[in-house]
C-alpha cells in the first residue's frame, strides 16, 4: 500500500497538498460559529452543481417547452420534485450562508491586509453568484422569470448611447426571448459554474496564502524566530508555512479538528435546509414567487415585479433613486461599495471585539438597513415606502462613509498578544 | 551584414557568438500583434453570435394593422418585434382633455426623440383620432394597464383616461405623455408607421418623405 501510494505521489502531489491545505494547514483555535458559513458555501455549491446536472437530463431550453419540461420533471420524472426542490432552496440556502459569510468578513475585519486579494475573489464569487443566481430563475419560463428578466436586461438600456442596440445583443432579439432563454441556459450551466469553481478554487489559495482570520483578529503567524519554543504550536504544521513563520501556539490542524466543527454546523444546516425543502419549497413565495406557476406571457406584466429575496436590497436601492441611469449606478456602487471595504476601513485593529464602540453600531445598523432595504424592495410599492428606501439607501452609503472617516484615528481598545481562549 | 548589433555585455551565454536582439524584439512584438490580430479576429464570430439571427429579424418586419372594426375609446392590441403595440381610437373628449394637464407632465412637448419627428406633436401621432403606441413602460419594460372612464382619475386627479404602470407606478396620458415624479423617465416609445390606406396601418415602417 505504501509503495502504491508513494508511487503515486512521485507522480502526482497527492499527501503534499492533502498535507500543506488540510492535516497541517494551522487554523486559529477560536474559530466560532461565524467560521462555518465558507463550508456550508462549499456543500451548497456542490449540491447546485450535482442537482443541477440531473435537472439539465430532463430540462428542455426552449421557449416552447421550457416550462411543461419544468412541470415534467416535478410531475413525471421520478424524484424530479426532490431534485428542483433541492436546487431551487439550495440557491436561497447559498445566498444565506453566503451573507452570513460577508458578515463575517466584516465583523472580524478579514478584509484587512493583508487579506484584500481573498475579499476581492469572494466579492467576484458574490457577483458571478448573482448573475448565475438570475439567469437560472429565467429558465423555468414562468412568468416572474419572463419579467424579472425584462427588468434586469433593461437596466442596461440605461447606459447612454450604446445602451439600446446593448440591450438588443445580450437578448439576440428585440425582446427577450427563446434566444435569450436559450443562451442564458448555456451560460447557468457551463460558462458561470466553471467561473465560480475557478474563483472558489482561487480565494482558497489566497485564504491559504495569507491564513485565516480568527474573532480576535491576532495574528497567529509571526515572523520567524520571535518566538520561543514554548510559544509554538506543538502540532505538526506543513513546513510551507513553519519555513517562512514561527506559528503561535493558538491553532490547531483544519483537519481534522475544524472539520468535524464544521459537520457538526453542517448538520444543523441540514435541519433548516430539510425543513424547508420538505415542508416549504416556495418558501411563502419568497423562495419561488407564485406568478412563477404561470407561464411566460409577454403580454401581461404580472401586478407585481420583485426579484427574489436574495436581490431585493439592491432593487430597492434602484428603485429609490427617481432617475434610471443614477439608479442603476446607485445599485452598482451599493456592490462596488463592499468590494472596496479593503481600502474604505483606514483601520489598523480588525476585530469588533477591540475597536471603537461606533464601529460596532455602525455594522449593526448597517446588517438592519441591509435586511430593511430587502423588504422594502420585495414587497409592492406604497408612498411610504419610496421615502423609506430613500433614506435607507442614504444610510446604506453612510455605513462607508462613516467607516472611512471614523477608522482613521479610531479610539480602539488594546488588542491581546495571543488569542483570548 | 552590417546592421547586426553584438550585445557584448551579454554575460549569460555561453558562447560568444554574437546576438541580434533587436531582430529578436522586433519578431516577439511582430508575432504579439500577428497573434493578438488573429485573437480579436477570432472573438469576432462569438460576439456576433449574440446578435439577432435572421430568424429574429425576419420576425421583427413590419406589420400591417385593419383598424376599420375599432370602436371610438378602444384600444387594440398587436405585436410588433413581439412587443405589444396599442392602437387606440380617441374621442374628441379624450383629445380635447390632453391640453388640460401639461403643466403635470415631465415632456409634454414630446422633445425627448422618443417618437418619429412626424408625431412629435401634442396627440403624438399621424393622425389626431388614432394613437400608436410600444406598450411598455419607458421604466422598466413592463406593460401597464389602460385606465379609461373615469377610472384613472384615481391616480391622477382631474384625468379621466390614462395608463398605468403596476409594477413601479408609473403614468401616462392619452398621447403616452409621462407624468411627473414618476420613475418612467420618457414619453411612451410611438414607432415609426405610416397609413396605407384609411383603415390600414403599417407599424415598422414611415412614409417616405
Amino acid at each position: 500500500m505504501n509503495a502504491f501510494l508513494d508511487w503515486i505521489e512521485k507522480r502526482i502531489p497527492m499527501m503534499r497538498v492533502a498535507n500543506m491545505h488540510a492535516i497541517q494547514y494551522p487554523a486559529p483555535k477560536n474559530m466560532n460559529f461565524w467560521y462555518v458559513f465558507g463550508f456550508l458555501a462549499t456543500i451548497v455549491l456542490v449540491n447546485q452543481i450535482v442537482t443541477g446536472i440531473w435537472l439539465t437530463m430532463s430540462y428542455t431550453p426552449s421557449a416552447e417547452q421550457a416550462f411543461a419540461s419544468v412541470e415534467y420533471i416535478m410531475r413525471d420524472v421520478e424524484y424530479g420534485w426532490l431534485l428542483r426542490y433541492m436546487h431551487s432552496t439550495g440557491a436561497s440556502a447559498f445566498f444565506i450562508v453566503v451573507y452570513m459569510h460577508m458578515f463575517r468578513g466584516m465583523i472580524y475585519g478579514s478584509y484587512q491586509k493583508p487579506r484584500e486579494l481573498l475579499w476581492l475573489f469572494g466579492m467576484f464569487i458574490y457577483l458571478a453568484l448573482m448573475a448565475e443566481a438570475f439567469m437560472g430563475y429565467v429558465l423555468p419560463w414562468g412568468q416572474m422569470s419572463y419579467w424579472g428578466a425584462q427588468v434586469i436586461v433593461s437596466l442596461f438600456g440605461a447606459i447612454p448611447v450604446i445602451g439600446e442596440d446593448l440591450v438588443v445583443w445580450i437578448q439576440g432579439d428585440y425582446v427577450i426571448s427563446g434566444a435569450t432563454l436559450n443562451r442564458f441556459f448555456a451560460l447557468h450551466v457551463i460558462a458561470l459554474p466553471l467561473v465560480i469553481v475557478i474563483l472558489v478554487f482561487l480565494h482558497i489559495v489566497a485564504l491559504h496564502e495569507v491564513g485565516s482570520n480568527n474573532p480576535d483578529g491576532v495574528e497567529v503567524k509571526r515572523p520567524k524566530g520571535s518566538l520561543s519554543e514554548e510559544e509554538k504550536t506543538k502540532f505538526k504544521m506543513h513546513e510551507y508555512y513553519t519555513n517562512k513563520y514561527d506559528i503561535v501556539d493558538d491553532v490547531v490542524p483544519f483537519f481534522p479538528h475544524i472539520v468535524l466543527k464544521d459537520l457538526v454546523a453542517f448538520t444543523i444546516f441540514l435541519f433548516g435546509f430539510c425543513y424547508v425543502l420538505f415542508f416549504a419549497p416556495e418558501m411563502g413565495g419568497k423562495f419561488l414567487e407564485h406568478p412563477n406557476f404561470e407561464i411566460a406571457n409577454p403580454l401581461k406584466t404580472p401586478e407585481h415585479i420583485f426579484p427574489v429575496w436574495y436581490f431585493t436590497p439592491f432593487y430597492a436601492i434602484l428603485k429609490a433613486v427617481p432617475e434610471k441611469l443614477f439608479g442603476v449606478i446607485a445599485m452598482f456602487a451599493a456592490i462596488i461599495a463592499l468590494a472596496l471595504l479593503p481600502w474604505i476601513d483606514r483601520g489598523k485593529v480588525r476585530s469588533w471585539r477591540y475597536r471603537a464602540g461606533i464601529h460596532k453600531w455602525n455594522l449593526i445598523v448597517f446588517a438592519i438597513v441591509f435586511i430593511f432595504l430587502g423588504y422594502l424592495g420585495g414587497t409592492p410599492q406604497e408612498n411610504w415606502k419610496i421615502v423609506a428606501s430613500q433614506i435607507a439607501t442614504l444610510m446604506y452609503f453612510g455605513f462607508f462613509g462613516l467607516l472611512w472617516m471614523y477608522s482613521k484615528n479610531e479610539n480602539t481598545k488594546p488588542v491581546p498578544e495571543r488569542i483570548t481562549k | 551584414m552590417s546592421d547586426v548589433s553584438v550585445d557584448a555585455n551579454d554575460s549569460s551565454l555561453a558562447n560568444s557568438e554574437p546576438q541580434d536582439n533587436t531582430r529578436r524584439r522586433f519578431l516577439t512584438i511582430a508575432t504579439a500583434v500577428v497573434g493578438g490580430a488573429g485573437a480579436v479576429g477570432a472573438a469576432v464570430p462569438f460576439v456576433a453570435s449574440w446578435n439577432p439571427s435572421a430568424k429574429a429579424r425576419a420576425a421583427g418586419a413590419d406589420v400591417e394593422v385593419d383598424i376599420s372594426k375599432v370602436e371610438p375609446g378602444q384600444l387594440i392590441r398587436v405585436m410588433w418585434r413581439s412587443k405589444p403595440v396599442w392602437i387606440v381610437r380617441r374621442t374628441p373628449e379624450i383629445l380635447e382633455a390632453l391640453a388640460g394637464h401639461e403643466d403635470k407632465l415631465k415632456d409634454p412637448n414630446s422633445e425627448q426623440e422618443q417618437q418619429p419627428t412626424f408625431a412629435q406633436n401634442r396627440y403624438r401621432s399621424l393622425k389626431e383620432e388614432y394613437l400608436v403606441l410600444v406598450g411598455i413602460c419607458t421604466h422598466l419594460g413592463c406593460s401597464p394597464q389602460h385606465l379609461k372612464d373615469g377610472a384613472f382619475e384615481e391616480i391622477v386627479e382631474g384625468v379621466q383616461d390614462g395608463f398605468f404602470c403596476p409594477c413601479h407606478g408609473s403614468k401616462f396620458d392619452m398621447a403616452g405623455r409621462v407624468f411627473e415624479s414618476v420613475p418612467a423617465p420618457l414619453n411612451l416609445v410611438v414607432p415609426p408607421y405610416m397609413y396605407i390606406d384609411d383603415s390600414t396601418i403599417l407599424i415598422g415602417s414611415e412614409a417616405e418623405a
